[in-house]
């Protein structure tokens, strides 16, 4: 057993000096004046980004990662860690901007903020009228990813998924938000419906497709249709994508119904006490070579204009990463709901999962 | 009061240093979790979220839990006695070696290894090329409860394991001798001196399977392609997407009583006074 | 008879082990597949070996792993330890007040151990590496208590209290003869506390500062993008430096037993 330990006290040894080593050997010789706290999704970002910025601009960046959007808003809210800079979905952006989480983002600093097209702003302003708070980010839908060679007919409505003929090959979407938004918007309402009667109407139409679903995943959704365990999927547009380029099969479509657009936004936190760097960082982001490689990086729609027309040609063309204009015609942006819609929304699905 | 008895209430001191740790690091946090479970959102105290406890939809979660925890662990004590028995009777009980062997796996990534299982259980999954290459119809296990159970079992397995072959190796190889001598069968061994004297083991296993497999939710995420509700998916959801933590401390206060409670039961069962390892 | 039954245990071991390997293997077969999907198989390649080694955040999380894993079971051992055989001299009401405190970290969901323990920490440290390595401290103790207590139990007390009224001190006691017999219990507690280290995710999730990473929140974070391969490709590593180590383990323990045996028949 002493040997044992002796081993051990070694191998602790190693690791501490190789844990001391490797976080400074990216640091080169740039002289650190301060550091930024972030939070971000997961593979949200590419991480090279981050040392060079922090090459550029002597500003280090604590980098956390979050998984969803609730569980970022956890951290954010036990006051555990002071974030400077939070990056989130719209529907959590609009709480934390009511909330009075943000500060106003000094776009004066700012020398790339037109990179991002105005489309992009417009969205926002469905929870930031001013455009005070919120710098998009990333952007997509939510919509069909499908076998072409194994559908009887053109998939272009969500009726598809309702209707019984791919009992057992479909794959939904293990969240209450997109799994309602779905059948909302088959049922021609509001994905941001208060009515709590469309609302139940929307569960008993869930319930009804229950049997003919397969699986509700949330991560492995697009795996399940690569690999030919289901026929479809109800995906985001950027795993779409992903899943095109793995099997040449699949297309992607956003129903003609309508579907939900959504965008993950940067905000400066109003315990930021430093909003120069964090707007420095933000600038970075939207510089047109950052930018592009942060796209290399995710595959998810990028709302820099700059980025888009770097692009090749069968790239823009792709409907995944580049959505039409009309595409997004019969879209809307998710928005909090009231506390008594989400509660009976969190009771409906936990009826829902529970048949 | 004789030597042993004051020398065996000083040895009690020992457990000053835990103690203090428990106090601090897993009473004082309960007690944040118990307040959260005893008021409402408008922050005035209140019943209603441990007793949501009964509603059907928890009761049908706690329920199919329930059927997963004690199937899991069922299948577990099945399974680890004949591994322990077989390692023991081909001599591979002593080394070391066999006990990592079996605590490896566990060294890779949780969520690695159940995505692993997910491609092997999936209809175009390995299982089912080799049952369709060897000429067998496919098995549609993916996305049922049968996923579920191979995965909790799956994970589980070496909890149960490791005590119950802590226990069986730690007996006096005389003893059974002396059985064996006395005209006891292999059977009868086993059932008089070996399982006896394995049951502090089997309890240790039992809570270390009967309790994460009554809480777990990522297995029936992934391998029960979220078709069934565990009540560790209730809790889960009351904290991250209903944002609901008052609800989600509740209902855990909640379960944790049932589980103590069951535990307890079993427990009295099975055995009387300081023998177990839980009481 | 005894070959029949031989044969009976060597299947039986083998069916425990496929069902406990078989994962790993497909972990392992994906960290040659040249294709970034782990559901196609994209041809051989071993380039997630070579770019596993440049990939700073992986091997910073491996490092952090690691070194939690090392340090918190350590600690649970140190605590855990006396704190079973405290428990195990006292009266029978206070051992099962004790005994259920101990089971309450099990008892509670992973989420709600980690929500609890965050908003309890934040108090009085920082979140960083010092507070998840306290969590982990927490959840790990009980493992240990529940793998050395079965030992306690069957140990001949009668032994050590005999070494005692010969005139032994109590550390001279506890060091040849309590030691000795509890050694395994405390070698699979260790053990059993460092794998419940390295494989939590939700408890170091909601403990850990920004900055910090293990390997299961940096893997948790890629599961909505895809597994990075070079997390495959390190599995593998890390199950065939293990899987080395113990042979040579093995090997080195045997030849040693060998040895003793020889010295203790020429005494």
């Amino acid at each position: 057993m002493k040997r044992f330990a002796k081993a051990g006290k070694k191998l602790i040894a190693a690791a501490l000096t190789l844990a001391m080593c490797l976080p400074a050997g990216g640091c080169g010789g740039t002289e650190i004046i301060g550091e930024i706290t972030v939070i971000n999704y997961g593979e949200y970002l590419d991480p090279d980004m981050l040392d060079k910025f922090t090459e550029e601009t002597g500003i280090k960046v604590n980098y956390e990662e979050a998984i969803t959007p609730e569980e970022m808003y956890t951290k954010y809210r036990s006051g555990a860690i002071n974030y400077d800079l939070v990056c989130t979905a719209d529907y959590m952006m609009e709480k934390m901007i009511n909330d009075g989480e943000f500060q106003e983002i000094p776009w004066e600093l700012f020398k790339y903020r037109d990179n991002i097209g105005d489309k992009y702003y417009e969205f926002c302003r469905a929870f930031d009228p001013e455009n005070k708070y919120s710098l998009p980010y990333f952007w997509g839908t939510l919509g069909i990813l499908y076998d072409t060679t194994r559908v009887n007919g053109p998939v272009d409505s969500w009726d598809v998924l309702f209707n019984g003929e791919y009992s057992g090959e479909i794959v939904m979407q293990n969240s209450m938000r997109d799994t309602f938004m779905v059948a909302l918007k088959y049922l021609g309402y509001s994905i941001n419906t208060d009515n709590p009667d469309e609302l139940r109407e929307a569960q008993q139409l869930l319930i009804d497709q229950k049997p003919d679903v397969q699986a509700y995943l949330v991560d492995e959704a697009r795996d399940e249709v690569v690999a030919g365990n289901a026929i479809m999927a109800v995906v985001y547009s950027g795993e779409a994508y992903l899943g095109h380029e793995y099997n040449n099969d699949l297309a992607y479509v956003v129903p003609k119904e309508g579907s939900n657009v959504w965008i993950d936004c940067w905000g400066i936190t109003r315990n930021c006490e430093h909003p120069e760097w964090a707007a420095a960082f933000l600038d970075f982001l939207c510089r047109e070579d950052v930018a592009t490689v942060n796209f290399e990086y995710i595959y998810y729609s990028t709302p820099n204009e700059r980025v888009i027309e770097g692009l090749d040609d069968e790239q823009r063309a792709d409907a995944s990463l580049v959505p039409p204009e009309d595409a997004t015609d019969n879209c809307e942006v998710a928005v909090q709901a009231s506390d008594e819609i989400t509660a009976l929304m969190n009771d409906l699905w936990k009826e829902f999962k529970s048949e | 009061m004789n030597e042993n008895e004051v020398r065996s209430s000083k040895r009690a001191y020992l457990a000053g240093p835990y103690a203090l740790w428990i106090a601090v690091f897993t009473i004082l946090p309960l007690i944040v979790i118990l307040k959260y479970a005893l008021t409402g959102a408008d922050g005035h105290f209140t019943l209603d979220n441990m007793t949501a406890i009964f509603s059907p939809i928890h009761v049908k979660a706690m329920w199919f839990s329930l059927k997963i925890a004690v199937g899991c662990t069922v299948f577990c004590i099945l399974l680890s006695y004949p591994m322990v028995l077989a390692m023991k009777h081909l001599g591979l009980g002593r080394k070391s070696f066999s006990l990592f062997v079996i605590i490896l796996p566990m060294w890779m990534n949780f969520i690695l290894r159940i995505l692993a299982w997910q491609m092997i259980l999936s209809n175009n999954g390995i299982l089912n090329l080799f049952l369709t290459k060897l000429g067998f119809e496919p098995v549609q296990i993916a996305n049922t409860s049968a996923a579920i159970m191979i995965g909790v079992v799956y994970d589980y397995l070496p909890y149960m394991i490791l005590p119950v072959y802590t226990a069986i190796m730690e007996i006096n190889e005389d003893l059974i001798e002396a059985a064996k001598d006395l005209g006891a069968g292999s059977f009868t061994v086993f059932r008089k001196v070996i399982f006896p004297l394995s049951v502090p083991g089997l309890l240790s296993g039992t809570v270390m399977v009967f309790v994460p497999s009554m809480t777990s939710f990522v297995i029936s995420d992934i391998l029960g392609g979220g078709k069934l509700q565990l009540i560790g998916n209730v809790i889960e959801q009351e904290f991250t997407t209903g944002n609901n933590w008052n609800m989600g401390s509740g209902l855990s206060v909640a379960l944790m009583v049932f589980v103590l409670i069951s535990m307890a039961f079993t427990v009295k069962n099975e055995d009387q006074g300081r023998e177990s390892v839980i009481w | 008879m005894k070959r029949l039954k031989d044969i009976l245990s060597g299947i039986y071991i083998g069916f425990i082990a496929l069902i406990l390997y078989a994962p790993i293997l497909v972990l392992i077969v994906l960290s040659f597949n040249d294709s970034r999907s782990r559901v196609t198989w994209g041809g051989f390649t071993l380039n997630w070996y070579v770019t596993l080694f440049s990939n700073k955040q992986i091997l910073e999380a491996l490092v952090t792993t690691v070194i939690l894993a090392l340090a918190s079971s350590a600690v649970a051992v140190l605590v855990g330890v006396p704190g079973a055989l405290g428990i195990h001299a006292m009266s029978k009401k206070k051992y099962k007040a004790f005994m259920t405190l101990t089971n309450i970290p099990m008892l509670n969901a992973d989420i709600v151990t980690g929500i609890a323990l965050m908003l309890w920490l934040v108090h009085f440290i920082p979140l960083g590496f010092g507070s998840v390595l306290l969590a982990h401290i927490t959840f790990n103790i009980p493992y240990v208590i529940l793998s050395v207590m079965p030992r306690i139990q069957q140990m001949n007390v009668s032994v050590y209290e005999a070494t005692r009224d010969l005139g032994a001190g109590p550390v001279y006691s506890f060091f040849k003869v309590l030691l000795p017999e509890i050694m395994p219990g405390i070698i699979s507690g260790f053990f059993m506390a460092f794998t419940m280290s390295m494989d939590d995710f939700v408890i170091t999730y909601f403990t850990k500062g920004a900055g910090v990473n293990t390997l299961s929140t940096l893997i948790y974070g890629q599961i909505r993008k895809g597994i990075k391969p070079e997390m495959y490709a390190l599995s593998t590593l890390i199950f065939i430096f293990v899987s080395l180590i113990l042979t040579a383990f093995n090997v080195f323990s045997e030849k040693r037993k060998a040895k003793t045996l020889k010295e203790y028949e020429n005494y």
